[in-house]
């Protein structure tokens, strides 16, 4: 980690070297381990430590991008000279809104000393405290258990200059048992102590599902009423995300929000944000174009309210950007990466207590999209799926695949739980969600 | 950079490394991508950096790190990184037993150079002349009424890599790719369709120079796929039902890669995957044994196919690269392996291990995975073909854990009617259990229609790790297969 001082030295640098009308700087630094396991023993143990810049250079509306990870001198002006050249050698491009200007950042939490400096030894004994559970029990675990501290800085001509450090653990646990049974728990966030302190209750969780999962039988896909753990709720939330939260996509047509806009699409349950302050998920308090975040509402008690914008797609709504704009070079548009879902007020007890017949849902598994303007997604369940019967768990049951608009299915709430838990399995960022009950979700397939 | 690596080894040793190998690789890209007749981006990227893997007491451990980093001296960060591996690989120890150390076989010893033949540089062509390519097949595409958004990209990689070990290897590799794409997207009125040149998601990518891109003549196709896209928001859905397909070179390709390619690593088989990219069906007592497929259905998985993305010439254990027969006359017969994975099948490395950087530690990865070439000519094939439907070009895929059920969909669809090509058709999907799937292949067009396909995103492990991979095959018929419009 650079720190603060040196961060600002390394783009004051560049900035120095560039000659040009516009300079944007990103340093991205980064510190990270990940400890691997599988069939009760770690198997993968890495870590990297790099330093990225990314220098774009604007010559009126020409814009040329180069990067580096050598961030000596040489390397320094060597990225800022490949910039140039390229803006040079640009089209025009009259959509370039100029780079941000300076706009007042309200700092974030988010970086946990001990999560910086964890030892590989920490993650092991973590790691071996669920293996242990696995092995007592006579299963296989296999997961990962990862920590790393970053550092964002962004600076450009027009005075702006951003600094953030944060840090992310995560640990995941899949567990397989004799005769087919799969269970999955996971627990992330950015202080260390909250990942480690969790690490029992990971395993007792992804052992016990997987044991109760053993012998799944076959059953006729179909339409059934589902109880959805939050690693399944994620899934849902992170395709409405990358298939219609930006402005790119909307103003390109491809959005399921197009002509859905103020209408009462999904159940009044539902409220969907994207909050980079949030303490509990993995703050980041600007965007990486240096423009402060703004917390969007995107859905409202089942109305969807509008994407984000970074400046280029607000600058073509005659709008201001709501910091949402992802690093450089970017076609993609502006993305929601702290996306919270709020929880409500039920438990999953009663979920299952009031369900007649349906399905249990742990996670969704590859998910793809099948339609983006009505964002219809397949996929497959995963690591344990049990059916619910006058109210109550009853038998395991084999992978099922699903055909499934998102938007109708999540106007059929019926309950929203009480308790959100923070994911990082999306793009970058994280994702805070609560378990939920859904009336109707389509089956079209199952697996052997 | 030799004392740097030697010292990196010679650190690993002294900190109680029984193995060490390391990877200096440096890798400078380019990307140019156009939308809309804007060049949105145009960049180019310099990394480099140091991997060191090592086993000691028994385990695994890797560590990494950008080396020339300007506060860090360069071999102070190299002996930094050799030690941290080791510290890792005794920290992987304490979860694990004597039966579970690490066994890599006997020692592998490589030593020579390779590199990507090349006949136009990729970085020496003009980048004016690149942009100027991309604009104006993006202009054709437009022409096309319902075409909102037309985009184009072109992608260039060098990669430079030593790899060493502690065995005594030492090879130096050059690696060039060149990749091309363009997309036309139509919309109307709640639909959006989507044609792709000459590769879905707009990416074609080979081991091969510039020469690759001028093939691929995309200004040449450009008009067509416009067109293309703005009539499929006209076409009738696909019908639904079991039918009789004909699956073209390109979206085959895919299925080879999500169907054969990944239930055939190894490390999949044995659990390493099982959190995350999952396990597989193809498990160890159905080698030799297992009908994977019809007797016209054969899969050889290699390293040199000229221009395949998996084409290199050692892996990233110093293996060299080789051919690998997978199914024969529809029977499994080999994986895609490692050294220490082989030696529990009791077999020797095949060459498959790769790390998408010097910031990974290396894990099984597909090569080339192809589908060997059959004996008919496509229009042969759709002239036997009474009644179906003809598909091409990915547009969505899924499928499970274990890499059995499947639903793919593609961008375009024909109706098949008589041994001909009729009505054309949109949002057609198809899905199936793998080895029904490849059990119901009862005819595969020969070399003149076979390609060898790049997908240059498959994703892996923990932390992600995104491989390059090459998939040759030609069209193919399927029968009985669910066959689904949207």
């Amino acid at each position: 980690m650079l720190g603060q001082t040196q961060a600002k030295q390394i783009t004051e640098r560049v900035l120095a070297l560039s000659k040009a009308g516009q300079t944007q700087v990103l340093l991205q630094v980064t510190d990270s381990a990940l400890t691997r396991f599988a069939n009760n023993i770690i198997h993968q143990n890495v870590s990297e430590t790099n330093a990225d810049v990314t220098v774009r250079v604007a010559l009126g509306n020409k814009v040329g991008t180069a990067s580096t990870n050598d961030v000596t001198k040489a390397g320094l002006a060597q990225v800022v000279e490949s910039a140039a050249m390229l803006a040079r050698l640009q089209a025009e491009n009259p959509d370039f809104p100029g780079f941000a200007g300076p706009q007042s950042v309200t700092p974030a939490r988010g970086f946990d000393e001990e999560a910086a400096q964890a030892a590989p030894e920490v993650r092991a004994k973590a790691v071996g405290e669920i293996c242990r559970q696995s092995r007592d029990a006579g299963t296989l675990a296999a997961g990962a258990f990862s920590t790393a501290a970053g550092e964002i800085a962004i600076a450009n001509s027009q005075g702006v200059f951003c600094y953030h450090a944060g840090t992310t653990c995560d640990l995941q646990a899949a567990v397989m048992a004799e005769g087919g049974g799969n269970g999955y728990s996971q627990v992330a966030g950015w202080k260390l102590s909250d990942t480690l302190g969790s690490a029992e209750a990971i395993g007792r969780e992804a052992v016990q599902k997987a044991l109760r999962a053993r012998n799944p039988q076959s059953i006729e896909p179909g339409t059934f009423t589902v109880v959805l753990e939050p690693y399944a709720v994620e899934d849902l939330v992170n395709m409405l995300n990358h298939v219609g939260f930006s402005a790119r996509a909307m103003q390109e047509g491809r959005s399921w929000m197009v002509g859905r806009i103020g209408q009462p699409v999904m159940s009044p349950l539902v409220t969907i944000v994207d909050d980079g302050h949030d303490d509990l998920g993995f703050p980041m308090p600007f965007d990486f174009e240096g423009v402060p975040k703004q917390k969007v509402v995107l859905v409202e008690n089942g109305v969807p309210r509008g994407p984000v914008y970074d400046s280029t797609t607000a600058r073509k709504e005659g709008r201001a950007s709501t910091g949402h704009a992802l690093p450089p070079p970017n076609t993609y548009g502006p993305m929601a990466i702290n996306l919270v879902m709020s929880a409500g007020s039920d438990t999953v007890e009663e979920m299952i207590r009031t369900t007649e017949r349906g399905l249990y849902i742990t996670r969704f598994w590859y998910t793809r999209v099948v339609h983006p303007r009505d964002c219809i997604i397949t996929g497959m369940t995963r690591d344990g799926v049990f059916l619910i019967e006058k109210g109550e768990l009853t038998q395991p049951v084999k992978n099922l695949r699903f055909t499934q608009g998102y938007v109708p299915a999540l106007a059929q709430v019926e309950m929203m739980g009480r308790e959100a838990k923070t994911l990082s399995g999306g793009w970058l960022g994280a994702a805070r969600v609560p378990a939920l009950k859904l009336k109707e979700f389509n089956f079209t397939g199952s697996t052997q | 950079m030799k004392d740097l690596i030697e010292r990196a080894l010679n650190v690993a040793q002294l900190k109680g490394a029984s193995y060490a190998d390391v990877r200096l690789v440096h890798r400078e890209d380019e990307f140019i991508a156009v939308k809309n007749g804007i060049v949105e981006a145009l960049g180019r990227g310099n990394d480099q950096g140091l991997g060191v893997r090592v086993i000691a007491n028994g385990a695994w451990g890797f560590a990494s790190s950008a080396v020339g980093v300007g506060y860090n001296a360069t071999t102070v960060e190299a002996e930094r990184v050799a030690a941290l591996a080791v510290s890792i690989a005794k920290a992987s120890a304490l979860v694990k037993s004597d039966a579970d150390s690490v066994d890599i076989g006997p020692p592998v010893v490589s030593k020579g150079e390779y590199r990507t033949p090349v006949v136009t540089d990729p970085f020496t062509v003009p980048l004016e002349s690149k942009i100027e390519t991309l604009l104006k097949a993006d202009a054709l595409m437009r022409q096309a009424s319902g075409v909102k958004v037309a985009s184009g990209t072109l992608t260039f990689i060098r990669e430079r890599k030593t790899f060493a070990s502690t065995e005594g290897s030492w090879t130096q590799q050059e690696i060039v790719e060149s990749g091309c794409g363009i997309v036309a997207t139509a919309v109307a009125e709640g639909d959006v369709q989507v044609r792709s040149y000459p590769n879905a998601g707009g990416r074609h990518q080979m081991t091969r120079g510039y020469e690759f891109i001028e093939e691929m003549d995309l200004v040449g196709n450009a008009e067509r796929v416009g067109v293309e896209a703005d009539a499929l928001l006209r076409a009738d859905k696909c019908p639904s039902g079991s039918m009789t397909i004909v699956i073209g070179g390109a979206q085959l390709a895919l299925q080879v890669h999500e169907s054969c390619g990944h239930p055939i690593e190894l490390d999949r088989v044995f659990g390493a995957e099982a959190s995350f990219a999952g396990t597989s069906f193809l498990t160890t007592d159905k080698l030799d044994h297992f009908r994977y497929g019809s007797p016209v259905v054969n899969l050889t998985a290699d390293s040199i196919t000229p221009g395949g993305l998996g084409t290199f010439g050692w892996d990233d254990e110093g293996v060299p690269a080789q051919t690998t027969p997978i199914v024969r006359e529809g029977m499994f017969m080999g994986y895609l392996m490692s050294r220490e994975t082989a030696r529990k099948i009791g077999r020797t490395s095949n060459g498959c291990m790769r790390a998408s950087g010097w910031n990974r530690m290396p894990i099984i990865r597909m090569v080339n995975v192809s589908l060997e070439p059959g004996t008919w000519k496509l229009q042969d094939l759709i002239a036997d073909t009474d009644d179906g439907i003809y598909m091409d070009m990915n547009r969505s895929w899924s499928i499970d854990d274990r890499r059995l059920n499947f639903q793919f969909g593609t961008e375009i669809a024909y109706e098949i009617k008589g041994g001909k090509l009729g009505r054309l058709f949109k949002n057609a999907m198809y899905t199936g259990i793998t080895p029904e799937f490849w059990g119901s292949c009862d005819a595969v067009c020969n070399r003149d229609h076979w390609v060898v396909w790049g997908t240059p995103n498959c994703g892996k492990g923990q932390p992600m790790q995104v491989a390059h991979t090459g998939h040759g095959a030609a069209p193919a018929r399927f029968r009985n297969i669910q066959v689904r419009g949207v």
